[in-house]
C-alpha cells in the first residue's frame, strides 16, 4: 500500500502539470475579456492600453511559464519569508488578480474561513444525517420512514438552491425575521452573543446545502446497503447467531461504504470550491463567489490558481478514496 | 395603502423641516449594499462603476456634477471660466485654484503637487489607466503655486471639464502613490485598497469583492459632517436580494442599482421600510441596426464588414418600419416602470442637446405595414414578407438580462405582426460586452442584424459620444474589431458635423449641432432605434434623509450630507 | 397502522400476489423438460414485469410519468396556444378559463409554456443523463476491471473533475454553436450542443463510483469462478459485473436527470442554452424566482413538474432494480 501511495504521489506531479496547462489553455481559448466590466464610455484605445498593463500583450506560453514560476517558486518563498521574517522574495511579482490587482493568495486566505465554516459545516451535517437515514431506509425498505426519506431527498435534490435559498430567506428572513438575510463576513466570534449571531446567520445557508448533500449521499447509502443486505454473507452472519445490530452496522455497513466514500471524497474538494449559488444567495462571499466573479470577470490568474488548487485537492482525495477502498475491502489490492 | 399615504405625508413634512445641526458621527452606523461588490478603491485601475462609487466616499475630484447635471466645486475654490480668467482666451489653458486649508485624512495638506501627480499617474504610458480618455489632449499639467494648477492643452479645447472632474478622476495623494506609477501601479495593493483621501470617509478595512468598512474622516473640511460615524458597504447577491434587504427586512439603509421588474419593486415597497429613488442621466436603451451583412455563409473576415451591405437593413423603409412597430411606452412600463421614459433620442439630456423628437412615441403597426408594402416587401401568404427572393428575417441579439429578454419577446411579436420574422439570441454579458476579437458573440463584431444594449456618456458633454458614429470608427478586422460605430453607419455629411462640433465653442451652437446629429442617426435614418431613456434606481430606507441620487456623476455623491431621520 | 403492521401487510400482499403468480405457472404441467420450459411460459422479462407490477410505488410512478409524458407530448395538440405568443392585455392573469394556469408577466400562457418547457426539459434531462451514465459506467467498468486502463482513465477523470465548467461551456458554445445550427437547424443544433455539454461534464462521479464497486466486485468468488471457466472479458462485464453495479448506476441516473434539468436552466441563464423565447422548466422556475412573492404559482408549477419527474424516475428506478434482482424476485 505504501508503495502504491508513493507511486501515485509521484505520478500526480506530471498529472497536475498537465491539468494546469489544460486549464490555462481552456481559459485562454474561451471567449471573454477581463475588461468587459469597464463602462462603454471608456474608449477602445484606452482599453487596449489597460489590456497591455495586465500583461495580456505577451504570448500565452510566456504567461503560462510565468504563472508556473509564481505558483511554485515565488509564492512558497513569500510564505517562507512571512513565517521566518526573511527577505528572499523581495521584488518578485506574486500572482496578481486582474480584477483587484492584489495577490491572489491573500484573497483566498481571506475567503477561506467563511467557506470552510459554512460549506464545511453543511457537508458535515449532510453526511451525519445522510448515513443514518440511508441505513434505516435500506433496512426498513418501503417503510413509511423510507418513503418519507425518499420523498424528501428527491424533492430536496431536484429543487435548485437558487430556489430553496430564496424561499428560506422570504419565510425566515423577511416574514418571520428569525435569521438575517445577509451574511456578515466581518463578524468576529468573541463572546456568547457574537457566537449566537454567527449561528443565526449560518442556519439558512447550512440548511440549504446540507439538505442538498444529504439527499445525494443518503440515496447512494441506501442503494448500496440494499445490495449488501441481500448477500449470502449476511445470511451466514445471521445464521451463526450474530446480533442484528452487529450484522447491519458492522458487516453490511462496512461493505456498503465504498460508493459512499467515493461520493464523499468527490464532495470534499467541492467544499473548498465553495457553493457558488448558495454563497451568492446568502451573500456569504466565500471561495465560490470568488470563483464565479473571477470567471465572469475573466480574471485568468485568479481562476487558474483557484481551479488548480481545486485540482490538487481532487487528485489528493481520489488517492485517499483509493486507499480507503483497500481498508474497507481488504481484497482490493493495487500492487 | 392608507398607511403608505400616511407615511408619505410624514416623510414629506420631515423633508421640509430644516435639518438640525448635527455633530460628526452622531448618527452611528450606515449600511450600504451593492450587489456588484467593489474590487478596488482606485478608479484609475478599474473604471467599473461599482469601484468608482466606492472610491468616491474617500477620494474627491476638483469639481463634480450635481444631480441635475450642473458643475459644482469640490476641491476647487471656484470653477474656471472665460469670465474669471480660469480658461484662457485661446481655449488652450485652464487654471484651477484649490480651496485653502484642505487636509488629507492623514493630516497633511492638499497641494497642487498632488493634482499634478494625479495627472502624471494616469498619463503614464505603462500604467494602463482606465480614465486616460479624460486626460486626452493634455500637453502639460504644472503647479503654479501650492494652490494653483495650470493645465495646458495641445489644441484649443471647447470643453475642458474632463480631467479632475467627476468621480472617475479624483485626486490621489502624491506621498502615498509616489512609488506606484507606471508598471508598478498594480503591485501597490495596500495603496489601491486604502487610498488616503480628502472625502468624508476613510477606509478601515477593504476586503475585495466583499466588504468595505469606513469611518468618518476626522480631517473632513466640514466639521459637522458626515453624520455617520461608520459606514459599511457589503457586496454580493443579486439586485432583488439587495432590494429586499432595504425594502423588506430593513437590514440595510441603501441598495445600489436595484433594477427589477416594476411590480416586484412595488411589492417590496409595500413593506413600508423604504422607497426606490430614481435619477436620470443619459443612459438610453437602444436597438442598433447592422448595415452590413453578417450571414454565416460569408467567409470569416468578411462578415459584418462594409464589403457586404446587408440586403435587408440597408433599405431605409425596413428600418423605419422596425421603429414604427415598437410601442415604447409599453416597453417602459413593463421593463422599467418609474425608472424609465420612452424616448426617440440618442441624446436625451442635457436640455440644450435634446432634440424635440417625439414622432416615434406612438406605435403605428398599420403605418409600418404600409411603409414595407410601398417599398416592395410583400407577403406571399407565408406571414413573412419578401422582396426579390429575400425574406424579411432578422437575427436579434442582446446580452443576458431578464428585462432585455422580455423586450426581445415583445419586439419579436410586434415585428411578426408587420411581417418580419425574428430569431432571438442572447449572449452572456461578459462575452457580449468584452472585446475578445476571437469570439463571434461580441457586440462589436455584431454577427446579427439588430442588437440591443444601453449606453450613456460621462459628464454633461455628449461630444465624444456623438463622435462615435463616424465612418472610421466602424469595427472591422483591420482594427481587431475595435471601434464604437457598431451599426457601421457611414455618412460623410455626419463626419463633417463631428469635425465642426469639435471646433465650436458657443454652447447653444454646440447643442444645435448635437440635435442635428442625433436626428440624423435616429429619426432620419433609423440606424439607431432608441427605446427607453433609463434612469438608475436605488432603494433607500425611510430612515435616511438627505439622499439625492445622481446619474451624472457617482450615484452616492453627497454621502457627506446624509443623516438618520430623527424620530 | 403502525410501521410493522404495515410492513407485514405489505409482505403478505406481496406473498399472496406472488403465490398467485406461481400458482398460475404451476397450473401448467411441471416442466419435465427444462430446455423447452424456458421458452414462453417463464421468460425473464415477464418475471421482471410481474415483480415490477407488484411494486406499488413504481407502478404509481410509472403511471404518473406516462401522464407527464402525455401532457408534454399530446398536450400541445389539445391546447393550441403558442407558448411564445405575447398577449399583453392578459398579462399577470390568474387562473381563468382562457388561461387555466394563468399567464406570465408578458401575458404568455403558462399551461402552454409548461407543456413546451416540459418537452425540452425531459428530452434534455433524459438524453444528457443517458450520455453521462453511459460514459460514466463504461469508463468506470473499464478502469475498474482492466488494471492497465485504470491509471490513464482515472487521470482523465481527475482532469475533467478539475476543469472549470463555465469557461468550458462558453468555449464549447463558441466553437460549435454555428456549425451545429447550420447542419441541424437552430433548435436541434442547440439541443445536441446542450445535451453533449451536460453529458460530457457530468459523467465523472458515476465513473468513480462504478470503478470503486467494480474493484471490490472483481475479487469476489463468483467472478473468480466465471473467470476460471474462461469467460471472455466482454461477457464477463456484461453478464456478471454490470448487473451487480446497477443500483449505484440507477441512483446516479435519477440524480442525473434532476441535475441536467437544472443545469440546462443555468445554461440558458448564461445565454448558452436555447433561444430566450424557448421555455424550459428550469428556465420558467429561474425567471419566476424574483416574482415568487407576488405570483407564487409561477415558481410552484414548474417546481412541481421537475420534482414529479425526478421522483417518478426514482421510483421507477427502484422498482426496476428490485425487479431485476433475482434474489428479491425469487423471495
Amino acid at each position: 500500500m505504501l508503495n502504491f501511495t508513493i507511486r501515485r504521489l509521484l505520478l500526480a506531479i506530471p498529472t497536475l502539470l498537465f491539468i494546469s496547462l489544460v486549464i490555462f489553455l481552456l481559459l485562454e481559448a474561451s471567449p471573454g475579456d477581463p475588461l468587459a466590466d469597464v463602462p462603454l464610455t471608456v474608449p477602445p484605445e484606452v482599453k487596449e492600453k489597460m489590456r497591455e498593463a495586465l500583461g495580456l500583450g505577451q504570448a500565452w506560453y510566456i504567461r503560462y511559464v510565468l504563472w508556473l514560476k509564481q505558483f511554485f517558486w515565488v509564492e512558497p518563498v513569500y510564505w517562507f519569508d512571512q513565517a521566518f521574517g526573511t527577505d528572499f522574495s523581495a521584488g518578485a511579482q506574486r500572482i496578481i488578480s486582474f480584477q483587484s490587482r492584489s495577490p491572489v493568495f491573500d484573497i483566498i486566505a481571506q475567503r477561506l474561513p467563511q467557506t470552510l465554516v459554512v460549506v464545511g459545516m453543511s457537508y458535515v451535517v449532510g453526511v451525519m444525517i445522510a448515513i443514518p437515514i440511508g441505513i434505516v431506509s435500506a433496512y426498513k425498505q418501503y417503510s413509511w420512514f423510507d418513503q418519507l426519506g425518499t420523498f424528501v431527498s428527491m424533492v430536496g435534490f431536484s429543487m435548485p438552491t437558487f430556489f430553496t435559498g430564496v424561499v428560506l430567506i422570504i419565510v425566515f428572513g423577511v416574514k418571520l425575521q428569525w435569521f438575517p438575510s445577509v451574511y456578515d463576513t466581518t463578524l468576529v466570534v468573541r463572546d456568547w452573543n457574537s457566537f449566537l449571531a454567527q449561528v443565526r446567520q449560518m442556519v439558512m445557508p447550512v440548511t440549504v446545502l446540507a439538505l442538498y448533500n444529504a439527499a445525494q449521499i443518503s440515496r447512494f447509502m441506501r442503494a448500496s446497503m440494499l445490495d449488501n443486505l441481500g448477500q449470502d454473507y449476511v445470511r451466514t452472519a445471521r445464521a451463526k447467531g450474530l446480533g442484528e445490530r452487529k450484522v447491519v452496522l458492522k458487516h453490511v455497513l462496512r461493505n456498503s461504504l465504498i460508493p459512499v466514500v467515493t461520493v464523499i471524497a468527490l464532495g470534499l474538494p467541492a467544499v473548498f470550491g465553495g457553493a457558488i449559488i448558495t454563497e451568492q444567495v446568502f451573500k456569504v462571499n466565500g471561495l465560490g463567489q470568488l470563483l464565479i466573479t473571477a470567471i465572469n470577470g475573466n480574471d485568468i490568474p485568479m481562476v487558474l490558481t483557484l481551479t488548480f488548487i481545486f485540482a490538487i485537492l481532487i487528485v489528493m482525495f481520489t488517492l485517499i478514496a483509493d486507499i480507503l477502498y483497500g481498508v474497507l475491502d481488504p481484497r482490493i489490492r493495487y500492487d | 395603502m392608507k398607511l403608505k399615504t400616511l407615511l408619505m405625508g410624514a416623510a414629506a413634512t420631515l423633508a421640509l423641516a430644516p435639518a438640525a445641526m448635527a455633530e460628526r458621527g452622531s448618527d452611528g452606523q450606515l449600511n450600504i449594499i451593492m450587489w456588484q461588490a467593489p474590487s478596488t478603491m482606485n478608479p484609475y485601475l478599474s473604471g467599473g462603476t461599482k469601484d468608482v462609487i466606492a472610491a468616491s466616499m474617500v477620494i474627491e475630484p476638483l469639481a463634480s456634477f450635481t444631480a441635475d447635471g450642473k458643475l459644482t466645486t469640490r476641491l476647487a475654490a471656484e470653477l474656471p471660466s472665460l469670465e474669471n480668467g480660469g480658461i484662457s482666451e485661446d481655449l488652450k489653458t485652464v487654471t484651477w485654484k484649490l480651496k485653502d486649508g484642505i487636509t488629507w485624512s492623514d493630516g497633511t495638506p492638499l497641494t497642487a503637487d498632488d493634482v499634478v501627480f494625479t495627472a502624471n499617474y494616469c498619463m503614464d504610458p505603462e500604467g494602463g489607466c482606465a480614465q486616460l480618455a479624460k486626460y486626452e489632449g493634455i500637453e502639460s499639467v504644472e503647479a503654479v503655486d501650492p494652490l494653483t494648477v495650470k493645465v495646458t492643452f495641445a489644441e484649443p479645447h471647447p470643453d475642458p471639464f474632463s480631467a479632475f472632474v467627476g468621480g472617475q478622476s479624483p485626486i490621489l495623494q502624491k506621498a502615498q502613490f509616489e512609488n506606484c506609477t507606471g508598471a508598478a501601479a498594480s503591485t501597490c495593493t495596500e495603496q489601491n485598497f486604502n487610498p488616503i483621501g480628502t472625502g468624508p470617509f476613510k477606509v478601515i478595512e477593504f476586503k475585495t469583492n466583499d466588504v468595505i468598512t469606513f469611518e468618518a474622516n476626522p480631517e473632513y473640511r466640514e466639521p459637522d459632517k458626515p453624520a455617520f460615524a461608520t459606514l459599511t458597504i457589503k457586496g454580493g447577491g443579486d439586485a432583488s436580494a439587495a432590494a429586499r434587504a432595504v425594502l423588506e427586512t430593513g437590514e440595510y439603509d441603501y441598495a445600489w442599482n436595484t433594477q427589477l421588474a416594476p411590480d416586484v419593486l412595488a411589492g417590496m415597497e409595500a413593506g413600508g421600510k423604504g422607497k426606490v429613488q430614481v435619477a436620470f442621466g443619459s443612459l438610453v436603451e437602444r436597438i442598433l441596426v447592422n448595415l452590413t451583412d453578417a450571414s454565416s455563409s460569408l467567409p470569416e473576415g468578411e462578415r459584418s464588414t462594409a464589403k457586404n451591405p446587408n440586403p435587408i437593413t440597408t433599405d431605409p423603409a425596413v428600418r423605419k418600419a422596425l421603429s414604427m412597430a415598437i410601442d415604447r411606452s409599453l416597453l417602459t412600463e413593463i421593463g422599467y416602470g418609474q425608472a424609465g421614459k420612452p424616448t426617440c433620442n440618442l441624446v436625451p439630456a442635457p436640455e440644450a442637446w435634446a432634440s424635440d423628437n417625439t414622432a416615434c412615441l406612438t406605435q403605428d403597426i398599420e403605418g409600418a405595414k404600409k411603409v414595407l408594402e410601398d417599398a416592395g416587401w410583400v407577403d406571399n401568404g407565408s406571414g413573412v414578407r419578401e422582396k426579390d427572393g429575400v425574406r424579411l428575417s432578422l437575427l436579434y441579439q442582446t446580452s443576458v438580462n431578464a428585462v432585455r429578454q422580455d423586450f426581445q419577446a415583445l419586439i419579436k411579436q410586434w415585428w411578426s405582426e408587420i411581417g418580419i420574422e425574428t430569431e432571438l439570441k442572447t449572449v452572456d454579458a461578459s462575452v457580449f460586452f468584452g472585446g475578445d476579437a476571437g469570439s463571434p458573440d461580441t457586440f462589436q463584431k455584431f454577427y446579427a442584424d439588430v442588437e440591443m444594449y444601453a449606453n450613456n456618456f460621462e459628464g454633461n458633454n455628449p461630444e465624444p459620444y456623438l463622435a462615435q458614429w463616424t465612418c472610421d470608427k466602424a469595427p472591422r478586422p483591420e482594427t481587431q474589431w475595435q471601434g464604437e460605430n457598431h451599426a457601421r453607419f457611414c455618412d460623410p455629411e455626419y463626419d463633417k458635423l463631428v469635425a465642426e462640433l469639435g471646433k465650436t465653442v458657443d454652447l447653444t451652437e454646440r447643442g444645435n449641432l448635437g440635435k442635428k446629429m442625433n436626428d440624423m442617426l435616429t429619426k432620419d435614418s433609423n440606424v439607431i432605434i432608441p427605446l427607453v431613456y433609463r434612469g438608475t434606481a436605488s432603494a433607500v430606507s425611510n430612515t435616511l434623509e438627505g439622499v439625492k441620487l445622481n446619474a451624472w456623476d457617482t450615484e452616492i455623491w453627497n454621502v457627506a450630507d446624509w443623516s438618520r431621520k430623527k424620530q | 397502522m403502525t410501521e410493522t403492521e404495515r410492513q407485514r401487510h405489505l409482505d403478505t400482499a406481496e406473498l399472496v400476489d406472488e403465490s398467485a403468480g406461481n400458482a398460475a405457472v404451476t397450473a401448467d404441467l411441471p416442466p419435465d423438460d427444462p430446455v423447452r420450459a424456458g421458452g414462453e411460459t417463464r421468460s425473464q422479462w415477464r418475471d421482471v414485469w410481474r415483480q415490477f407490477r407488484s411494486h406499488r410505488g413504481a407502478m404509481v410512478a410509472l403511471v404518473l410519468f406516462v401522464l407527464v409524458l402525455l401532457f408534454v407530448s399530446i398536450g400541445p395538440w389539445l391546447w393550441t396556444i403558442d407558448p411564445t405568443y405575447v398577449d399583453i392585455r392578459a398579462r399577470n392573469s390568474g387562473f381563468v378559463a382562457a388561461h387555466p394556469l394563468g399567464t406570465d408577466q408578458l401575458g404568455r400562457d403558462m399551461l402552454a409554456r409548461l407543456m413546451a418547457g416540459g418537452r425540452v426539459s425531459i428530452a434534455v434531462g433524459m438524453t444528457a443523463m443517458l450520455i453521462a451514465i453511459f460514459l460514466g459506467s463504461m469508463i468506470g467498468v473499464m478502469s475498474g476491471y482492466f488494471r492497465r486502463l485504470d491509471a490513464p482513465l482515472m487521470r482523465i477523470t481527475e482532469l475533467f473533475l478539475a476543469l472549470p465548467l463555465l469557461p468550458l461551456l462558453l468555449l464549447m458554445v463558441t466553437l460549435f454553436r454555428e456549425p451545429l445550427s447550420q447542419n441541424f437547424g437552430p433548435a436541434t443544433g442547440i439541443f445536441i450542443l446542450i445535451v453533449s455539454a451536460i453529458g460530457a461534464t457530468s459523467w465523472m462521479q458515476s465513473a468513480r463510483i462504478v470503478r470503486g464497486d467494480v474493484l471490490g466486485l472483481k475479487e469476489r468468488e463468483f467472478i473468480l469462478a466465471a473467470k476460471s471457466i474462461g469467460t471472455p472479458p466482454r461477457r464477463m462485464i456484461l453478464r456478471h459485473i454490470l448487473p451487480n453495479v446497477l443500483s449505484p448506476i440507477m441512483v446516479a441516473a435519477t440524480l442525473g436527470i434532476a441535475t441536467a434539468i437544472i443545469t440546462e436552466s443555468a445554461l440558458s441563464f448564461l445565454g448558452l442554452g436555447f433561444p430566450p423565447d424557448f421555455p424550459t422548466w428550469g428556465r420558467l422556475l429561474y425567471d419566476a424566482v424574483d416574482q415568487m412573492v407576488l405570483y407564487p404559482s409561477r415558481v410552484i408549477l414548474p417546481g412541481i413538474f421537475i420534482s414529479l419527474t425526478v421522483l417518478c424516475v426514482n421510483y421507477i428506478g427502484d422498482g426496476l432494480r428490485d425487479a431485476m434482482d433475482p434474489r428479491i424476485r425469487g423471495r
